[in-house]
């Protein structure tokens, strides 16, 4: 890995498996990855933790670093945060009582379901919209990627990032609770873990954006969890330990992309999602463009939650079994709003500190040195071929270019200048042995 | 061209709404890169995209040119087009010439200039009357 790890990021390149493909590198929203000698390394400082490169990885070399459930015995009680995603992921007529019962035979203690976060939050966005009077458009901040995005490539829209809990937040800091008074353990010893559909959650427990620190301690991944509990929902089929859970429908949406948007009204917000979708709508955004909109929410895969690189069921048949699956929940207790009312007023929704800015490093420090090298790098793409073949181990030539004036990459390692040089030298020779004197500029005298 | 001086010239066309913005996201990624200001960077965005949205919208073409050094960003306007009849009235707020098409797209709320106006350090702008207009915006402390 890049030596100068300034952050914390949720995947590895494992040197022994990766054999330079340069599939991660190609696909890369943020140019973050480079490709020499058969082995890929990451950017660190660039890289938004999106997971694309897990996702094309043909040889598995890209690891996410989600937890094991090994590493949730340093918990007395550990508490299943799902993501609502999770329920899609298993045949239709799989009810969410039947996962919650999976869940515990695979090692929980107990499960808190996405559906009261998820509507709580919902009730305390809207009532933070209609009563904020900053600059519009407010930009989503449920999704990690999303957040880092912004404070690496837009750090002038962090004010507009949505200061709002995420739900899975929510749901630990409550579970957490709740366990400490039903076992009277300290909460430093009930482990709340989120059942997550993608490595950048885990990012937002270790860094926590935001807030002084996450109510996750632990994040397992929904593809690690899928074998053991396919198997376990079988035998509580089989058991008949179905308890009912309290999931609604509005709650159970958040599975994918337009879950606010749905329970706001439509005529001011929008929903984006895939990374290079964001960019363009968060490109507006900067100049200036959508302010005639209230609230964006932006999800970094493509039809949100449910094609996190971290699932295993394919995304379009995911958010058609979670519409099914909505179908039949019922709707959040009205009863709920009043609640969340009193809370926001507690300020029990709201993030503890503002999301900082921490723009992407400039090509120098010093000003006059950045527009210096911004003309030299001008210079030699001019020079470049623009076809972005990647042979060289860069992304593009632009990305080359950038490489070879902050002097971490060679010129000479584009084969196109090689082949100019060796075909000079050829020249050269043929001259030499054609015993015809040599021009200076390489054309005729 | 001074040496700590980088310019960038781009063409814009006018009533080609498909590639409207582009010039204005280049300014803003390059500005980016050298390390400006985020402020100024966002008040360079919203002004150069007002600035290339006018010329989409009224005139024929114009070269956009983007000129960032050690004190200011200044990028400078220069179409060919119908020009601007009273300047002064142009320059209030809620004044617009937008057509209906214009207004579908949501433009036309007579707030272009005036955001210009309000983002740039200094504002200069001259204009002739079927001939074309010129605009300069510059914006200082740049890092």
């Amino acid at each position: 890995m890049n030596p100068q790890t300034s952050c914390h990021h949720p995947l590895r390149f494992d040197p022994d498996k990766c054999d330079g493909c340069m599939a991660c590198m190609r696909v890369c929203p943020t140019a973050a990855v480079r490709v020499r000698y058969k082995r890929a390394w990451m950017l660190a400082d660039r890289c938004i933790d999106c997971g694309e490169c897990i996702r094309v990885c043909p040889g598995r070399a890209v690891v996410p670093l989600t937890d094991q459930m090994a590493d949730l015995s340093r918990f007395s009680c550990r508490v299943a945060i799902p993501s609502p995603v999770l329920y899609a992921q298993f045949d239709p007529d799989v009810s969410p009582g039947e996962v919650v019962a999976a869940l515990k035979l695979c090692g929980f203690d107990d499960v808190e379901g996405p559906s009261r976060a998820c509507d709580m939050v919902a009730a305390a966005t809207e009532i933070f919209l209609s009563e904020y009077r900053g600059q519009y458009p407010l930009i989503s901040s449920f999704c990690p990627t999303v957040v880092r995005l912004v404070q690496v490539n837009y750090p002038a829209l962090v004010e507009q990032v949505l200061p709002v809990l995420a739900p899975r937040e929510v749901s630990a800091r409550d579970a957490k609770a709740r366990k400490a008074a039903e076992t009277g353990l300290p909460e430093e010893r009930i482990g709340a873990v989120y059942i997550t559909p993608c490595p950048a959650k885990m990012v937002a427990i270790v860094e926590h954006p935001g807030m002084e620190r996450s109510y996750l301690d632990a994040a397992v991944s929904i593809s690690d969890l899928f074998r053991p509990l396919a198997t376990a929902i079988a035998k509580a089929q089989g058991g008949g330990s179905t308890a009912a859970r309290s999931e609604t429908n509005s709650g159970v949406n958040w599975a994918f992309l337009g879950l606010l948007p749905r329970s706001l009204p439509a005529a001011d917000s929008l929903s984006v999602a895939g990374l290079a979708n964001v960019i363009r709508i968060l490109d507006d955004v900067e100049k200036g463009k959508l302010r005639g909109y209230r609230f964006i929410e932006c999800h970094a895969c493509g039809e949100g939650c449910v094609s996190g690189c971290l699932t295993v069921e394919n995304p379009y048949v995911a958010r058609s079994k979670t519409i099914r699956l909505t179908q039949k929940l019922p709707a959040a207790s009205p009863e709920l709003r009043s609640e969340v009312e009193r809370r926001w007023r507690n300020g029990e929704f709201s993030i503890d500190t503002a999301f900082s800015a921490r723009p992407l490093r400039p090509l120098d420090e010093n000003i006059s040195a950045a527009i210096a090298k911004m003309t030299q790098k001008e210079a030699l793409l001019a020079e470049l071929p623009g076809i972005d073949c990647g042979a060289c181990g860069a992304p593009s030539c632009h990305a080359f270019a950038e490489d070879v004036v902050q002097g971490e990459a060679d010129r000479r390692t584009c084969v196109f200048s090689l082949q100019r040089a060796l075909a000079a030298q050829v020249e050269e020779l043929m001259s030499l042995v054609q015993g015809t004197p040599r021009s200076a500029g390489g054309e005729g005298l | 061209m001074a040496s700590d001086e980088f310019e960038r010239v781009y063409e814009v066309t006018g009533r080609d709404y498909a590639n409207a913005g582009r010039a204005s996201t280049s300014i803003k990624d390059i500005l980016k890169h050298l390390g400006v200001h985020p402020v100024v960077v966002r008040r360079a965005a919203i002004a150069s995209y007002e600035a290339e949205m006018n010329v989409v919208m009224y005139a024929v073409r114009a070269r956009m040119s983007l000129r960032v050094s050690p004190a200011a960003v200044t990028i400078e306007v220069q179409d060919e087009g119908p020009g601007i009849e009273d300047v002064e009235l142009a320059m209030q707020e809620g004044y617009s010439t937008a057509t209906p098409e214009m207004r579908e797209m949501g433009f036309g709320a007579g707030m272009g200039l005036p955001n210009i106006k309000r983002n740039a350090d200094v504002f200069d702008i001259k204009s002739e009357v079927s001939r074309g207009t010129r605009l300069l915006i510059r914006i200082g402390q740049v890092a």
